[in-house]
């Protein structure tokens, strides 16, 4: 303990001398003008309340842009969030890489800064109506992300600082100049325009707690974590302005990732959406990396002994014939939690396509069902083979 | 009766506040400048800060959550300091608390769409004097838990008054070392719930008007499997509310008039209380073989037998008498006839015969009544209710008394 302390205390003066150093040094950049500095700024203890003090975009009126080094990247699977496209990036300070983990979050250095903007395409981005559209925000990076036909909506930092990381929701202003820190959340009303017509919905943005609520990711140290960024989610390739290249591959060469193996072949998740993958796959991404934030043996769903990681093997455990523990409205009027072959009595299809809050799974970061991660998942139970009839 | 005192105060606050709000402006759903202000004290809170709530109807559309130790929220009586989450849009919960070290007194949470209070993994957790109410009366749409401390350790719960939810008013899962004390739990499913959680006294409640008043069960799959409760001096009566609950939750496949169910939990000691009235049965010990979850699969190790189970000194009157359901209808009209009632205890018969020694089961595993003239029922579940049977004379035994639950620093 002493030990450790002792390291505490040195490196929080560092951190203070470190502070100093970057007050001066943003201070002479934003003396160079208006185009902004050229780099990122890592805040070691006060939360801006201006997501620009973090200066990861560069703005000219008309598109944004990533700063330098700010690397953007897209995961095989994501969270479904109400339709909204999302911007991902990364930053690390010069020189400092994240170590490659199998399965965890890769180990990311203090100074890391990773963002998430949540935002739709629309016609008019300072109206309420926006488009249910498939995200390309690789294409539209490399198009020159224009504003006039997006509408920004929040964007989330979560920041690896020396004490673990921080998760702060900045929500963005009509103009699209600026987001503000909104730590108690907020709340947009939004009508989302498909061809199947228009649904009004409250774009929910969460608290700084319930920020917590996905990424401590272990109930007990409630500690914050990054999801997106493991091994299996970022092995995928990504249009990058200067190629094609595979993510993990491109962060190693970009030195932000060390300690890839070399011999293995690496793990990889399902890409959802895409038929040509197989069925059961593409729906343990989906439950991957939409639920076993929360549903892993240490969880905050723990509570409920259901863990829907993509390494859970098939059983009670993962549902299967599960009785439900204390889901309330949530069961429906069904007995368990995955009924094989039959979608319709299983209470996973159900409560994936409730928006009742109540009901609703994941509890928290959707107002809207999807529907076609509904039809994934009803497709795998309907293709599951076996009853839950068992003699006592 | 006052329970409907806070009814009608509510009612009243509400349509003040709804005039307020619809003089502002179609868009207003809430009254955001509270919303807010509370939210970031919740966040802002260190170890030590106490939040308070003044007195006033406070509207929310979106889940509380608390992460930090050490902190009490406190308002100025639970008909005074309401928060009401009738506008609710988004969150499983009222108040979500993550954090040990915590108080929470004096206030009401009304109408959330899911859980009313919600407290996880957190030690020496005190709730103390908190309302939890749907004011639309028992509806299978309200809330599931209306106080719901989860994995927690330490933990009183003691004056509070719980109303009207579709699971269990006051609800303990997966926790150590509770005391339940002087709250009321009325118009629940189930009133007060002790489930899967080791050391738990529960004494001085009044539970009436539930589908069943005080449950002690242990679920299968979960991590912690519970045992050592002690149900005594609490008033169950009048425990005969049709179930409103939804069909695959646990509760749902308890009769209507159940006073007190023991369900594959082990080690629990029912004495002194004043059971009256429970039209089903006053207390019923069963298995997860008797319930509508006994069909699923369960991970190994799981115990589905009720075992030592102590049952003295308690006070019984009425109940009995007009059963929920056609099985347990017929089954009492079969062996008691139309005017007649069940004996005031009923054990569904499931047994560990694994355990059996010259076909007896071992005292310490035994269900013991020594409580006078009080008969138990065998309805012979595993025979398919062949052969029912008043057998008290095996339940004739007395098993050693459990000690009494001392908080570590709560309370």
């Amino acid at each position: 303990m002493r030990l450790a302390e002792t390291a505490v205390s040195s490196s929080g003066v560092c951190g203070l001398k470190l502070r100093a150093w970057l007050v001066v040094v943003a201070a002479t950049l934003l003396s160079c003008g208006r185009a902004g500095p050229a780099q990122p700024v890592f805040h070691t203890l006060e939360n801006p309340a201006r997501l620009s003090a973090w200066q990861l975009f560069r703005f000219n009126g008309k598109t944004l842009t990533l700063n330098n080094r700010v690397v953007p990247y897209d995961l095989n699977s994501a969270l479904f969030s109400d339709y909204a496209h999302k911007l991902r990036t990364v930053w690390l300070p010069e020189g400092s890489a994240a170590a490659y983990d199998e399965a965890e979050t890769f180990a990311f250095p203090v100074g890391t800064v990773i963002s998430k903007t949540f935002y739709y395409p629309t016609s008019d981005p300072s109206g309420k109506r926006v488009l249910q559209q498939n995200d390309a925000t690789a294409d539209r990076l490399l198009a020159g992300f224009d504003l006039s036909s997006v509408k920004l909506i929040e964007t989330r930092l979560l920041v690896r600082r020396e004490h673990g990381w921080d998760a702060l929701p900045y929500v963005w202003n009509a103009d699209q100049t600026e987001a503000m820190l909104k730590r108690a959340g907020d709340l947009k009303r939004l009508d989302l325009v498909s061809e199947e017509g228009t649904q009004s919905f409250p774009y929910v943005v969460p608290n700084a707690n319930q920020c917590a609520g996905c990424h401590a990711t272990n109930a007990t140290t409630r500690e914050l974590r990054p999801i997106g960024p493991k091994a299996r989610h970022l092995n995928r390739s990504f249009a990058y302005a200067t190629g094609v290249a595979n993510q993990l591959q491109y962060w190693q060469q970009f030195g932000l990732l060390e300690n890839v193996p070399a011999s293995v072949e690496l793990p990889r998740n399902a890409v959802w959406n895409d038929a040509s993958e197989p069925l059961d796959q593409r729906a343990r991404a989906y439950l991957d990396i939409n639920c076993a934030h929360c549903h892993n043996a240490v969880g905050p769903a723990d509570t409920s002994g259901l863990h829907l990681e993509a390494s859970t093997t098939m059983g009670p455990t993962l549902g299967r014939c599960k009785p439900p523990i204390a889901a309330g409205t949530g069961t429906g009027d069904r007995q368990f939690d995955i009924v094989p072959g039959n979608a319709d009595a299983s209470i996973f299809a159900y409560r994936m396509a409730a928006t009742e809050p109540a009901v609703m799974m994941p509890e928290l970061g959707r107002s809207l069902a999807h529907a076609e991660g509904v039809r994934l998942i009803s497709d795998w139970i309907d293709a599951l083979d076996g009853s839950c009839e068992v003699a006592p | 009766m006052h329970t409907f005192r806070y009814q009608g105060l509510t009612a009243i606050l509400l349509i003040a506040v709804a005039a307020c709000t619809s003089d502002s402006g179609p868009e207003t759903v809430a009254d955001a400048t509270y919303q807010e202000t509370l939210q970031l004290e919740l966040l802002d809170a260190k170890p030590g800060t106490v939040i308070t709530i003044p007195e006033g109807v406070f509207s929310f559309d979106r889940s509380l959550s608390l992460a930090v130790d050490g902190v009490t929220i406190r308002g100025a009586g639970m008909d005074k300091s309401i928060l009401t989450f009738k506008d609710q849009v988004a969150g499983a919960e009222g108040l979500l608390v993550t954090a040990s070290d915590f108080t929470i007194e004096d206030l009401a949470i009304e109408d959330t769409r899911g859980d009313a209070l919600k407290v996880t993994e957190g030690n020496n957790i005190v709730i103390r004097r908190v309302r939890t109410e749907w004011t639309g009366g028992h509806k299978t749409s309200n809330g599931a838990y209306g106080i719901y401390p989860v994995q927690t350790t330490n933990v009183l719960m003691e004056g509070n008054v719980a109303i009207d939810a579709s699971d269990a008013g006051l609800y303990i899962g997966q926790s150590k070392n509770v005391i339940v004390r002087g709250n009321r739990a009325e118009y629940n499913v189930a009133g007060i719930e002790i489930e899967n959680t080791i050391d738990a006294d529960v004494y001085d409640n009044v539970a009436t008007n539930n589908t069943g008043g005080i449950l002690v069960f242990n679920m299968p799959n979960l991590q912690q499997e519970g045992k050592s409760t002690r149900v005594f001096n609490n008033q169950v009566f009048d425990n005969n509310t049709d179930n409103f609950g939804h069909k695959g939750t646990p509760v749902a496949s308890v009769p209507a008039g159940s006073g007190i169910v023991v369900n594959s939990n082990d080690n629990v000691e029912i004495f002194g209380n004043e059971i009256r009235n429970n039209r089903t049965a006053n207390v019923i010990v069963s298995s997860v073989y008797s319930t509508n979850y006994g069909d699923g699969d369960t991970v190994d190790g799981y115990d589905p037998y009720p075992e030592a189970i102590y049952i003295y000194d308690n006070v019984f009157e009425g109940g009995g008498d007009a059963p929920d359901g056609l099985d347990l209808k017929a089954l009492k009209l079969a062996l008691y006839g139309f005017g007649g009632a069940f004996p005031d205890v009923i054990w569904d018969g499931f047994a560990d015969n694994a355990k059996l020694i010259d076909g007896q089961m071992p005292i310490m595993q035994r269900i013991c009544v020594n409580n006078g003239d009080v008969k138990v029922l065998n309805a012979d579940g595993p025979n398919d209710y062949s052969d029912p049977r008043e057998e008290s004379t095996l339940h004739d035994c007395d098993l050693p008394k459990l000690p009494s639950v001392v908080l570590g620093s709560a309370g």
